[in-house]
């Protein structure tokens, strides 16, 4: 894992660009002053505990959820109440959710081409082979024409990643993508995501495999009460935690 | 199992071989004894079950065994059964509905345009195909293929005259051909069914409907290059002006000149002469299939996040599930053409049918919602995330999983559809329960008869009422792919 | 909620009516609310010219005017020379005596089939299928009509029940027997039922022409008082259990706390039943039913009795056998179980369905036109109707009130779910 490092290279194009971004839910105040800037290429991990804003701010990024203050610029284009601009920035982001959200109604392959077809304009033969290939990649092309329902969550969560790949975004979110699965299936989704992150993809996920975090990350975050507290290189955010709450969280975290 | 430490030590060597259980146990007694006599309460209640059981058979069935099938009459019926089985003897006369048969069919309908209803049940059946098996070529051939003999037969069987058995066999082999060599076509059909049935059924100039559906394609056309541009709802907006503006500036003055230069018509049949199960079918038939797409948009804006498509919707859901259906109904009798603009007059029946839709699509709207409160909020995210826009998000993910998640819901309200299209009576019109069954009752020949049709409508509606719901059962069943 | 504090870009464009989140919405309420105004206005127009063209005014005065008709069944005093109104609230009133006793009698019906027809018992279980599926799928318009036909057409007539004396010389027995020994005759004309008759009564008065009855209300109030009292008594004895343990033995006080006072009550009343007896062509006393009522009630119960079954049995089977299973284990008796883990769990998923089965019961009363039974759908829908010509107003005064009752009964299903939605936490 360590010579994956090396082969990932950082751009210095800006891929998204956070500035004082605020959000509230009502009254309470769920984000507070975010600025972040992620490159191209880069590969972030945020953690933190539950209820920090973490998922709050990634789902932010695609406008799952709207913020209030603050700027936004995914890929150059601002995030405002423009529609276009909305359905530009979600073809060019993609995203891997806690609970896959497969669509349960269609095959695996009409989950893979829906997207294509229908937002990209891509015929569907074309869309089909595009399919083929990201499913030969997640390693599960013999799955194709099963139903989500008859796959295990590890394969379901790898279709999800598919999913998001087919629409070749150039950047990807995970919502705690392995959250939901089972011990073994971890490992399987995690190899895939690493493989991602080999060939360069610019990556933010949301994530508690602190192990995940070492061996891809280039950057750590850690989120509490909705604020960044503090973010750092992997080596040395685990081995030299600057603030009382990272500590705190860490030796709650990797202490068993 | 208390182990005493005397017990010794035991090795198995052989193998017991399987045995049959106690003769208790096995067999028809074992059935009996833990199905109907497990206990004294279950005893009592088999005992009383074959009790129930005994004067149900006792009374009826001498009734149904002594059952006359050909007379002219009440009277006559009554002597065949003393003659048969001596004084006092009761027995079904069945007569009446051999008799009776094409009333209680079509009502009043001239017995020479007998063809057109029959034509248009057919030509529903073949729109049916592409609804079920879009695309498919086997499935709709055979089906369209089915139609075709079933209908050619049944045309015959009714004394058709030879041009028009002719011209509806010509048509079904076409539509036979169409299933064969370009099977997606077929939803054309299904698409211009509603004007067609409409044309067969009432008759009059066949401009009128062509009329209308220019006006629908000019509306759809708006719509579309409107859309690339403005979004669906506005679009839709100025798709509905350019029809409106249609069938109030020209329609009338173009369909008359068509008319004028080539009369093609149908002789036009009233909407009085209507009538029986034909009158059940048409009602039903059009409230349903025109209440489900208006019971989506329904819910759709009862979910929505605009307050006033929201309280809209909300308002009109509410108020027409609050009232009772014999109220609507009166309202179209009597309230509708107060409504519309003055010294218009139009048909009694599309009048309810109208009316019967609004209702219906208030208990859809309602049904749907549940199906969409059903859906996991992950599948609305995940389309966003993707990129899917409102309407395609709609069309693509949601609604098909809410519908099918609504199918029991959705199927029983259109049993409770079909079962209210015997209110229609109340305003007058001549359905199949109690306009026909009046009707015969007050004939003289069969003064007295009273078991016999209702027992034969309650049949018939119950065939269908009952096999719907077992079909919907079995899509049920058919359609679940989610094996959560 | 989307407020923007970021300065917005400056100037302002068209297209951001369509293409931005902050006024989309706004455009295209602002588009149906011109479509609904523009279908409104123009319906508006309509009536109004219509209602020139023939002359109408909109106007409830007739409400006031004499009705000039006859209702056959009647709660609250009325003759022909009455008004409009009283009319209607006569209908009104038949509305819900019989919505009431349907509601009744089909749920007794309907939780017996329910429980039946998960029996373990084979020919019973059947039976009760078939009873459901027969009564379920066919119109309820049908099992009215149908039921008010065999009535009025299988009983015999009152002089048939009649007993001479060369039939008691003969020994023969007369065509029509009266039922429940003797209290009960269905002729066919209608049925007459023994009714409750006080020798001394408390009196009572009238409050706008609604006779209020002391002796009705004094033993309202004497039962409401035993109930209250009994819950004051489970309650201590609860209390008692939770301090000690030990439950005390209640039953029999209940019992006793129950049906003791209103039975001295109506002792002291002088209660007693009239029963009805031939006396020349026809029976006298007791209450006499139309067959209109009875025939409607019947309908209406064996025909809600199915849907009320099926909420039942589907209630039950939502309770997984685990839950009772469970119960089992931890010691419980099979009653003591179904009382405080089936039935509080099975009841939040059986009521609601119930309840709208009530509110279709109150809506199907209207079917009851189809035999002439004059509910509010038959006087102010109906004979009012047609007197008077004021199908505006008439209907749309039906519509209000069965809207009012519709939304009355969900309003006690909302308060029902909440209860229960509060257990839940």
């Amino acid at each position: 894992m360590a010579d994956a490092q090396k082969k990932m290279t950082v751009s210095d194009e800006v891929a998204i660009q956070i500035t004082g971004m605020n959000k509230w839910y009502g009254t309470f105040h769920v984000l507070r002053d975010i600025n972040m800037t992620v490159m191209r290429g880069e590969r972030i991990v945020i953690c933190g505990p539950s209820g920090s804003g973490k998922s709050t701010l990634i789902r932010c990024v695609n406008r799952l959820e709207e913020h209030q203050q603050g700027q936004i610029i995914v890929d150059g284009t601002e995030l405002t109440s423009d529609l276009k601009n909305i359905d530009k920035v979600r073809s060019e982001v993609g995203m891997v959710f806690q609970h896959f959200n497969l669509f349960p109604h269609l095959t695996i392959l009409e989950n893979l081409t829906l997207a294509p077809i229908w937002v990209r304009k891509v015929p569907k033969k074309e869309a089909e082979e595009t399919a083929m290939y990201f499913l030969h990649k997640v390693k599960i092309p013999e799955q194709a024409l099963k139903y989500p329902g008859q796959l295990s969550g590890g394969q379901q969560q790898r279709v999800a990643i598919a999913r998001s790949l087919c629409m070749k975004p150039r950047i990807m979110l995970f919502d705690e993508p392995t959250s939901a699965l089972d011990p073994e299936m971890i490992k399987e989704v995690l190899d895939t995501m690493i493989q991602l992150a080999e060939e360069g993809m610019t990556m933010i996920c949301v994530t508690h495999e602190m192990g995940f975090a070492q061996a891809v990350a280039n950057r750590v975050i850690f989120m509490d009460q909705g604020q960044i507290v503090e973010q750092n290189a992997p080596k040395e955010f685990f081995s030299n935690p600057q603030s009382d709450r990272t500590k705190l969280f860490l030796s709650q975290i990797l202490g068993h | 199992m208390p182990a005493t430490p005397t017990e010794p030590a035991f090795v198995r060597r052989e193998m017991l071989a399987q045995k049959l259980p106690p003769v208790s146990e096995r067999g028809a007694i074992k059935w009996l004894r833990e199905n109907l006599f497990s206990g004294p309460m279950n005893s009592t209640l088999t005992v009383l079950g074959l009790i129930a059981v005994y004067y149900l058979l006792r009374g009826f069935y001498p009734w149904l065994s002594n059952s006359v099938w050909n007379a002219e009459s009440y009277r006559e019926c009554r002597d065949i059964v003393i003659a048969q089985s001596g004084e006092g003897a009761t027995g079904a006369c069945w007569a009446m509905v051999r008799v009776r048969w094409n009333q209680f069919l079509f009502g009043l309908y001239p017995v020479q345009e007998y063809w057109r209803p029959v034509t248009a049940f057919g030509l529903m059946l073949v729109a049916l195909a592409p609804v079920l098996y879009y695309g498919l070529r086997r499935p709709n051939v055979r089906m369209v293929g089915a139609v075709t003999v079933a209908l050619v037969l049944a045309l015959w069987g009714l004394g058709t005259d030879t041009s028009h058995l002719l011209v509806c066999t010509a048509i079904m082999l076409a539509l036979t051909a169409v299933a064969w060599l370009a099977p997606k076509r077929l939803v054309w059909l299904t698409l211009l069914f509603p004007l067609i049935a409409y044309f067969l059924l009432w008759g009059g100039s066949v401009w009128g409907p062509v009329g209308v559906l220019i006006g629908i394609g000019l509306g759809a056309g708006a719509w579309w290059f409107a859309q690339r541009s403005f979004g669906v709802v506005v679009a839709a907006a100025i798709g509905l002006a350019v029809a409106v503006l249609w069938w109030l500036v020209l329609h009338t003055a173009i369909t008359s000149a068509l008319y004028a230069v080539m009369p093609l018509e149908l002789p036009y049949v009233r909407s009085d002469d209507f009538g029986g199960f034909l009158l059940a079918f048409v009602i039903g038939i059009a409230a349903i299939t025109a209440s489900l797409p208006i019971g989506i948009l329904l819910a759709l804006g009862r979910q929505s996040d605009m307050f006033l498509v929201k309280t809209l919707s909300v308002g009109f859901i509410e108020f027409f599930r609050g009232v009772p259906l014999i109220t609507v109904l009166f309202s179209a009798n009597f309230l509708l053409l107060y409504f519309l603009p003055p010294r218009t007059n139009f048909d009694l029946i599309v009048r309810v049918i109208i009316v019967v839709i609004i209702f219906a699509s208030a208990y859809i709207a309602e049904v749907i919602r549940g199906g969409l409160a059903a859906l996991p909020r992950g599948q609305y995210e995940a389309a966003d995330a993707l990129g899917l826009d409102y309407w395609q998000a709609q069309r693509l993910i949601i609604m098909p999983q809410a519908l099918k998640i609504s199918i029991p819901g959705i199927v029983s309200s259109f049993i409770g559809l079909f079962k209210d299209t015997t209110l229609v009576a109340l305003v007058g019109l001549m359905d199949p329960l109690q306009g026909v069954t009046k009707i015969v009752r007050a004939d003289t020949a069969w003064k007295g008869i009273y078991w016999e049709p209702y027992i034969f409508v309650g049949g018939i509606f119950f065939i269908v009422c009952f096999g719907m719901s077992r079909y919907s059962m079995y899509l049920e069943g058919k359609l679940k792919t989610d094996h959560r | 909620m989307t407020i923007a504090f970021d300065a917005p870009k400056p100037g302002f464009r068209p297209s951001q009516l369509i293409y931005d989140t902050r006024y989309r919405s706004y455009t295209i309420q602002v588009i149906v609310l011109l479509l609904v105004f523009a279908v409104l206005i123009w319906l508006l127009n309509n009536t109004i010219q219509n209602l020139a063209e023939r002359d109408k005014d909109i106007n409830f005065g007739f409400l006031f005017n004499r009705a000039g008709y006859d209702i056959g069944q009647q709660l609250i005093p009325y003759t022909n020379d009455s008004t409009h109104l009283r009319a209607l609230f006569v209908g009104l009133l038949n509305t819900l005596v019989v919505a009431f006793f349907a509601c009744i009698f089909a749920t007794l019906l309907g939780v017996t089939v329910g429980i039946l027809r998960l029996s373990k018992n084979w020919l019973v279980s059947r039976l009760m299928t078939v009873y459901v599926e027969v009564f379920r799928n066919v119109p309820l318009l049908l099992w009215i009509i149908l039921a008010f036909v065999v009535l009025g057409e299988t009983r015999p007539g009152p002089k048939e029940f009649k007993v001479t004396d060369e039939m008691v010389a003969a020994g023969q027995q007369p065509v029509g027997s009266m039922w429940f020994w003797d209290s009960v005759a269905v002729t066919n004309r209608g049925t007459n039922i023994p009714a409750p008759l006080l020798d001394r009564p408390l009196g009572g008065f009238e409050i706008l022409g609604v006779p209020i009855n002391f002796s009705v209300l004094a033993t309202l109030a004497v039962i409401f008082g035993s109930i209250w009292v009994n819950r004051v008594l489970v309650a201590r004895a609860r209390a008692v259990q939770e301090a000690t343990g030990d439950r005390p033995t209640t039953w029999w006080k209940s019992l006793l706390i129950l049906f003791v006072p209103v039975i001295a009550l109506l002792v002291a009343l002088g209660f007693h039943l009239e029963y009805p007896a031939l006396k020349g062509f026809n029976f006298q006393g007791g209450i006499n039913l139309a067959h209109s009522f009875t025939a409607l009630l019947i309908a209406l119960t064996v025909y809600s009795g199915t849907y009320i079954a099926e909420s039942v049995r589907a209630g039950i089977l939502a309770i997984s056998r685990g839950q009772s299973e469970a119960a089992f284990a931890l010691g419980l008796r099979p009653g003591r179980t179904m009382n405080l883990v089936i039935l509080p769990q099975a009841l939040r998923v059986i009521v609601p369905p119930m309840i709208s089965q009530y509110l279709n019961i109150t809506k199907n009363t209207t079917l009851g036109m189809a035999i002439s039974y004059l509910d509010l759908k038959g006087t102010l829908g109906g004979i009012t109707l047609n007197q008077t010509g004021r199908e505006l107003e008439c209907m749309l005064l039906m519509m209000m009130i069965y809207l009012t009752l519709s939304l009355m009964i969900s309003a006690v299903m909302n308060v029902y779910n909440r209860s229960v939605k509060l257990k839940e936490r």
